[in-house]
Order: structure tokens, then sequence, then C-alpha cells
């Protein structure tokens, strides 16, 4: 299935989601409203022409501070078809947040948490919302472009 | 810096943060929390887990990861794609060669060389990479022997992996960490007469194997402590994204192998073992071992078919050279990608974003698999017993290198 085809069948369902086609990726993505994307992907997840039935992987990126945006990027794949597919969501740099998808794909949890820890994006709804590899009281999120280091953690220099 | 203190001890430095999930407020009567790890030996290496216990039984586990997290996609966005291979080793370094394999493959698809690598080049990285696969899964097997009490395994299976590590250091030089397979090409071909070798130890492999499987996945003892535990259903395991030996566990024919076909792995010859549930309940313990073990039969095969290529139709030519198409610079164009291949321990993805204009990747996001079958854990082993914890643990073949990254 072309993804055209599947960005045709997804605006049938919810009009207007998608929002854009992007060609130089691998696997095609399609660029989709953030505020609905728990109703996509639960859409993806069960249609019977589809089943993209795991989620294989779930990205942050930050864009930077001058370009003000973040992105989110869930990449699909359909066991029972072998249809690949990337799923972009950009969001506001200052007010990082977006639904989470772990009632529709239970990974979706951890990966969750990690887009938490290392970039600050607040995933709404989300089970259990914890710093994953950084230990609580870590300040700041260090994959942010303009992350800097802090100079002590519980007395111990960081800086080396 | 040399005459600096590192720490000054302060009393408040050791209020923990937040140190577990469960407070004593959680807890109903009869419960109590019981940390398990970082440092014990069954955890694999510095996993914590904190169990909430009633009595005997396991009521929920959290498990607590990142002491060895360094912030590889950190690293990623300061240097140069070459110059990540050695990291990219020591993520799973248990399976390094694996791990070199998919990052050079997602590198060449990005800059569209991939078609071009030669064949022989191609062999030897399925080669290298199928031998580090042995050697993960004889860690694997091993240890779980050990962590259900069982200790010759474990001493079998790390006399077998020596032997392969012996021989990826006589091809690398190094024993664990290789930065053998580049991106474009080899570090170096494979030296001279390994492939004879090679050949020898395969043969000399395979019986150890069939004892290994006779004394330890046949073993009455090890089937009674590992049949119907931590049973996996198929479709909690694909909601869970878990791949590998432990989806091939619980039943599913899934191979990337097989169905990427990456590589040369279109022209071998070999099956993918799936667990039928023989002992007990299908996707128990037992069967994600059996997997593991039918694997390396497996691995074996690929392993002599391209020795046959390797010394047949591709052999060792004197102007042959592995670094011809490296490339002097790389810098691919503006664009994203999800590189995926089949490692020992399941499904291992990176995402890189090129943004076009510079040597180094904008972002290099890394799918882990152990990180990904790790998360299970809490729903595999609620209900059970403690005992059976532990196996769990093991039959998961974690690397903490690649959890935490």
């Amino acid at each position: 299935m072309s993804i055209e085809e599947i960005k045709e069948m997804i605006n049938n369902h919810l009009p207007e989601m998608v929002r854009e086609v992007i060609q130089n990726t691998t696997p095609a993505t399609l660029m989709v409203d953030p505020s609905r994307i728990v109703e996509l992907c639960a859409f993806l997840r069960s249609d019977k022409s589809l089943y993209f039935d795991s989620l294989s992987c779930l990205t942050a990126l930050d864009n930077g501070p001058e370009s003000g945006t973040m992105e989110v990027v869930y990449t699909l794949y359909s066991i029972p078809y072998d249809y690949k597919l990337n799923i972009r969501c950009e969001i506001d740099r200052n007010l990082p947040q977006i639904p989470s998808v772990a009632s529709v794909w239970r990974t979706a949890d951890w990966h969750e948490r990690e887009a938490f820890d290392l970039f600050g994006i607040n995933f709404l709804n989300h089970p259990d919302l914890r710093r994953i590899l950084l230990p609580t009281d870590w300040e700041g999120h260090p994959l942010l472009k303009d992350y800097s280091q802090q100079e002590k953690y519980h007395g111990i220099t960081v800086k080396y | 810096m040399a005459n600096q203190i590192q720490y000054i001890y302060n009393e408040a430095h050791l209020r923990n943060s937040e140190a577990t999930k469960y407070g004593e407020k959680d807890l109903k009567t009869g419960e109590m929390i019981i940390n398990i790890g970082p440092q014990h030996p069954s955890t694999h290496g510095v996993l914590r887990l904190e169990v909430v216990t009633d009595g005997e039984m396991v009521v929920d586990v959290v498990p607590h990861i990142g002491y060895l997290h360094r912030c590889f996609e950190k690293h990623t966005e300061s240097l140069a794609y070459n110059q990540i291979i050695p990291y990219v080793d020591r993520m799973d370094y248990l399976a390094a060669m694996n791990s070199e394999h998919a990052y050079a493959m997602g590198v060449e698809r990005m800059l569209g060389i991939e078609k071009e690598i030669p064949k022989r080049v191609e062999y030897i990285r399925v080669l290298v990479a199928e031998l580090n696969r042995l050697a993960s899964h004889f860690v694997a097997i091993g240890t779980y022997g050990m962590d259900i009490g069982a200790m010759t395994s474990f001493f079998w299976m790390m006399r077998d992996r020596e032997h392969i590590l012996r021989l990826l250091e006589w091809v690398c030089g190094a024993r664990m960490l290789y930065n053998y397979i580049w991106v474009g090409g080899l570090y170096y071909d494979l030296p001279v007469g390994f492939e004879e070798r090679c050949r020898e130890f395969i043969n000399y492999l395979e019986p150890k194997v069939r004892e290994m499987d006779k004394l330890l996945i046949e073993n009455k003892i090890f089937v009674e402590r590992t049949a119907n535990v931590g049973v996996l259903p198929l479709d909690v395991a694909i909601n869970y994204g878990i791949t590998g030996p432990m989806l091939r566990g619980s039943g599913l024919k899934f191979d990337l192998r097989k169905v990427d076909g990456y590589s040369v792995y279109p022209e071998i010859d070999f099956d993918v073992p799936v667990g039928k549930g023989e002992m007990g309940t299908k996707g128990d313990c037992w069967d994600r071992t059996y997997v593991r073990m039918q694997e390396c039969y497996q691995s074996i095969r690929i392993i002599s078919q391209s020795l046959d290529q390797l010394q047949g139709e591709h052999k060792r030519t004197r102007d042959f050279d592995p670094k011809a198409m490296v490339p002097k610079k790389i810098r691919p164009k503006a664009q994203d990608l999800y590189v995926r291949a089949e490692n020992p321990k399941g499904e291992l993805g990176y995402y890189f974003r090129a943004d076009g204009r510079s040597d180094q990747p904008f972002r290099c996001k890394v799918r882990a698999p152990s990180f990904v079958n790790l998360s299970v854990i809490s729903e595999i082993a609620r209900g059970g017993l403690i005992a059976d914890l532990i196996a769990i643990i093991g039959s998961i073949d974690l690397v903490l290198g690649e959890v935490d990254r």
C-alpha cells in the first residue's frame, strides 16, 4: 500500500488529520495533527487493512531554540502486512506536550518515559511518567540543543 | 583539577532521589519492598528491581535502570558518522559485530552505496556477526543455567565462547569491542588461514552444542524450573514491542534476517526456530531458551555457508581491498532513515536524521532491543514467585549496556 493510499484512508476516517506527506524519509512520513494522535494510532492499529500492531520506535527531536519546535516521530510496523510508516508530530518547544499513546501500544510507556527524561516532553495521560535513565533530581534534559550541565550533583562535580 | 577534591561529605547529599516508586503508605498489610540489585549477579549487570512482595509472591516489579547511562545519543551529535562506530560497540558489548553491522548498513543506505558493497565484504560481515551471535547466545544460555543452579553449563559455554573471542581477536585485534565493520567496508580482510581455522572450529563446535542441548535444555531439573514460568502470550509480546528470541519463543516466526532480507542473508539457507510449548505453555522461559539453543545450530549453518562462499566464489584475491568503498567524507543528503537489523537480543533500530550540511548526524536514536524487552518484566513476573522472577530475568537475556545506552 502506498503512502498516498494510507493518507487517503486516514483522511476519510479522521478529516484533516494528515497535514503533509514528507518524501525524503525511509519509511515515508505523514505529518499529522498532534492533538488527535491517540485516535489516529488506535485507528492505524486496529484497521483491518493496515494492522500497525507494533510500535518499533519512538523518537523525539529538538530542532533548537531558533526554530521553536520539537518533533515526535512514531515508527510503526505492521507484522501481518509488512508495512512500514513514520508518523511525525510537531509540537511547541516552549510548551512541549502531546497525548500519550501508551493506551494503544504498551511499549510506548518506556519510550515516552525516555523522551520525557531526555527532552522534557510531557506526555499527557501517561500511566507512569517518571524519569527513566537519569535520577529524579537531575536538572535539565540532556538531549535539548541548548542543554548545559549542572555544576554539582549531590556534591559531586559533574564536569570531569 | 588534580588537586581538587572530588567529593565533600555532606549529610544532605545522602538524601536519595526517590529511590523507590512504592512508599510505605502504598503497601497493604503483609507486603514488603525488596530491592534486588544493582549489584546482584542474577540481574546480569547493574539492574535494580524494586519488588513488592507478599511473602513469597511477587505483587509488582518496578525495574530501575540508568546506572550505566552515558547518553550515547548526545555523543553522536558531536561525532562524525565513522567515529560513532566504537560507541556503537559499547552498547551491546556481547554482540558488538551485530550492532556495527546494523549501523554501517544504515549509514550506507543513507549514502546510497548499500548495493555497491563487494560481496566478499558482505559475507565476511555475516560471518563475524554470526560468530558474535553464537558468543552472545552462549553467554545467555550459560549464565541462565547458572542463575537457576546449573554451574556446568556456564563453564562449558564460556569455554566455547572463548574460542570465538580468540577467533575474532585474530580478525581485528580486540576481544569484545571490535570497530571492525566500517561504513563502506571493513577494517581489514580476514587474516590468512582464518577460513580454514574457522571451519575446523565449527566442526568442533556442533557436537559441543548438541552436548549442551542434552545437558541443559533437556535436563529434567531445568525443565521443571523453567517450563510454565513467565509465560508471555503472543499478543502481549507484540503490544510490548518484544522482538528477537523472546518473540519467537512466543510462537511467531518473525526474523528480520528473513523478513527484511538485508545483507546477503537471502542467499543463505537457514530456518527460523520458534517456541512450540513442548514442555509447558507456549512462550514460557523454557521456550525462549530453547529458541536460543536452536538458533545456535542455525548460526553454525550460516557460518558454514559463508565460509563456502569465502573459500569458493568470493575467495581471497591479491588485489582485494576491503576499504576500497570506504567514503573519504560521509555527508548524507538531508533525510530521515530508520534502519533495523536482527541482533541476538532482538530488533536493533537506528533512527537517523541527517541535515545534509554536516558530517555529524542531527539525531541518532537507538531502539535497543534489551530496553524494550525489559519493559515487559513486570507484566510476566507479577503473581509469580520470587525464585521465578530470577528465572524470568535470565530468560530475557539483558545487556545493561544497551538498556541504559
